[in-house]
């Protein structure tokens, strides 16, 4: 086998079928995707089409029905704190302070050095000042900032987001993006990012992944070939957008 | 300057008791009545109760049956919940004796209560446990149930076994729920204790209604001690719901009137 370089996360031949009710329902069909260490991918599909299936299923939490998930190599057979997916904002415990939720993964660390990691993330994710306040006094955005930190906390390889922006009020999302793309330069992680938003993946991704509509299959890898930061009136910028507006418009014809 | 919200909180149930008192009072006056007290003598009765210095010895032994019975409750019926909320198979298993044994009055236990225990402390104190261990144990287990899976997951993620992520995701995520089952099981418990105290004992604020009614037709002792047992029921809530202010289950009762 002729590999140039390693990938850090291998999807090969992964079919997922639900069974419901005796009728057996085809999510999911043949994927195969090779993500880079350090690669920025966003999972773009309708709404239903399977590709948040696909996320869970490298992440541990969903046994594909044929086919496997390598990660550095290793087939993924369950959850692992190397790898953290992050919800929308729902996904803190509410029962803890932002202090808690960072430090929640932290339960091995000795106590000088769990105190630096959660000063350091909290600092990161701009909620210095709100340690000690409760997710239900904080914004949908500042939530969302908090999850995000309490997953890199654990200094993982991999983030995978889950239309982590879904539910916040579109300028909110325009900030949590370029915060996102700030935090990662921080932070050179490998992340999967599913979203329904072409905009939003044209902003972040290094490479935009378009599915189909269910069963999905991969209709389409973009390479985003624009520097960061980057300009969104810029003709490049449309040009992708149009392109990806055409992927997923032609998939809602069939 | 008093708010709206301080005529609403303060003056309006304060205003509508004396006005309760007020019309019991004309009504005794009004009926010529020689049996029903007026608050008047139920106050005198109080007074009578307190200078013979047993008021305190009774209000004394019925919180502690409710105690003892309660904290047995509390003791087996969380980790009895926590356990069938987490095993569907356990739920499976006891969920329809429980929903059976739920709507039994713990009262119509009371003859074999005394068959058991005799009359003595353990049979009020286990009428008790039963009046309080079913909506704990409900409560629990709901509230395993109902965890948000997204929670779970978070909590696998980080690499969390089992027993942890039982401890520090399952347990404070149903925890508003048990609190409302505590609460409801304090109340419950209250008024068990009451009526048990009315036959298996010889102290505590139940047996002093059927006492006062039994040995001589006092009925300004049977109201002294319903108001009394209204005053410290009150009391017990009031207790009970300062729990769910807490910060860390204030979440789960987001949407409620305080």
């Amino acid at each position: 086998m002729t590999a140039p370089a390693p990938s850090k996360v291998s999807v090969q031949g992964v079919s997922m079928r639900f069974q419901t009710d005796g009728s057996p329902i085809e999510v999911l069909t043949s994927i195969d995707l090779d993500v880079a260490d350090g690669e920025f991918v966003c999972i773009l599909g309708p709404s239903g089409c399977g590709k948040s299936t696909l996320l869970n299923i490298l992440g541990g939490f969903l046994k594909a029905t044929s086919g496997q998930v390598l990660i550095d190599g290793q087939p993924v057979t369950g959850p692992d704190p190397r790898r953290i997916f992050v919800f929308q904002e729902r996904g803190v415990f509410p029962w803890l302070t932002v202090e808690g939720n960072v430090a929640f993964g932290l339960f091995r660390l000795r106590p000088t050095e769990k105190a630096e990691r959660i000063a350091h993330y909290v600092k990161l994710v701009g909620l210095s000042g709100f340690e000690n306040a409760y997710p239900q006094e904080l914004s949908g955005g500042m939530k969302q900032r908090l999850e995000v930190a309490r997953a890199l906390a654990v200094n993982p390889d991999v983030l995978f987001l889950d239309e982590p922006f879904g539910a916040l009020d579109s300028i909110t999302r325009l900030v949590m993006r370029s915060e996102l793309l700030r935090i990662r330069r921080a932070e050179k992680k490998t992340i999967l990012f599913v979203t329904h938003d072409i905009d939003e993946s044209v902003q972040l991704a290094d490479r935009v992944v378009v599915m189909s509509t269910r069963p999905a299959t991969i209709r389409r890898i973009v390479d985003i070939d624009m520097t960061h930061p980057r300009d969104l009136s810029a003709p490049r910028y449309n040009e992708l957008r149009d392109l990806l507006l055409g992927e997923i418009g032609l998939a809602h014809k069939i | 300057m008093p708010t709206r919200s301080d005529v609403e909180r303060v003056l309006l149930p304060v205003g509508t008791a004396a006005l309760a008192v007020l019309v019991w009072a004309l009504a005794v006056r009004f009926s010529h009545t020689n049996v029903f007290p007026s608050p008047l003598r139920v106050l005198l009765g109080l007074k009578e109760l307190l200078g013979k210095g047993v008021l305190g010895h009774y209000v004394g032994d019925s919180l502690r049956r409710v105690a003892t019975g309660y904290f047995l409750a509390l003791v087996i019926g969380i980790p009895a919940g926590l356990a069938l909320g987490w095993h569907p198979a356990l739920a499976s298993a006891f969920n329809p004796v429980i929903q059976m044994a739920r709507p039994i009055s713990p009262l119509a236990w009371m003859p074999l209560a005394i068959l058991w225990f005799g009359v003595s402390e353990a049979a009020p104190g286990f009428l008790i446990f039963l009046g309080a261990f079913f909506p704990i144990v409900v409560s629990a287990m709901n509230g395993v149930k109902s965890v948000p899976a997204m929670y779970l997951q978070a909590g696998r993620n980080f690499g969390l076994s089992t027993p942890r992520l039982l401890a520090r995701v399952v347990f404070p995520a149903a925890l508003p729920q048990i609190l409302v089952g505590l609460r409801i099981a304090l109340g419950i418990a209250w008024i068990v204790v009451v009526a048990a105290e009315m036959i298996a004992v010889d102290s505590g604020l139940g047996y002093l209604i059927i006492d006062s009614r039994n040995a001589g037709k006092r009925y300004d002792l049977v109201v002294a001690g319903m108001l009394l047992i209204g005053v410290i029921g009150l009391a017990l809530d009031m207790v009970a719901r300062r729990f769910e202010k807490l910060r860390t289950v204030r979440w789960g009762f987001q949407g409620e009137s305080a």
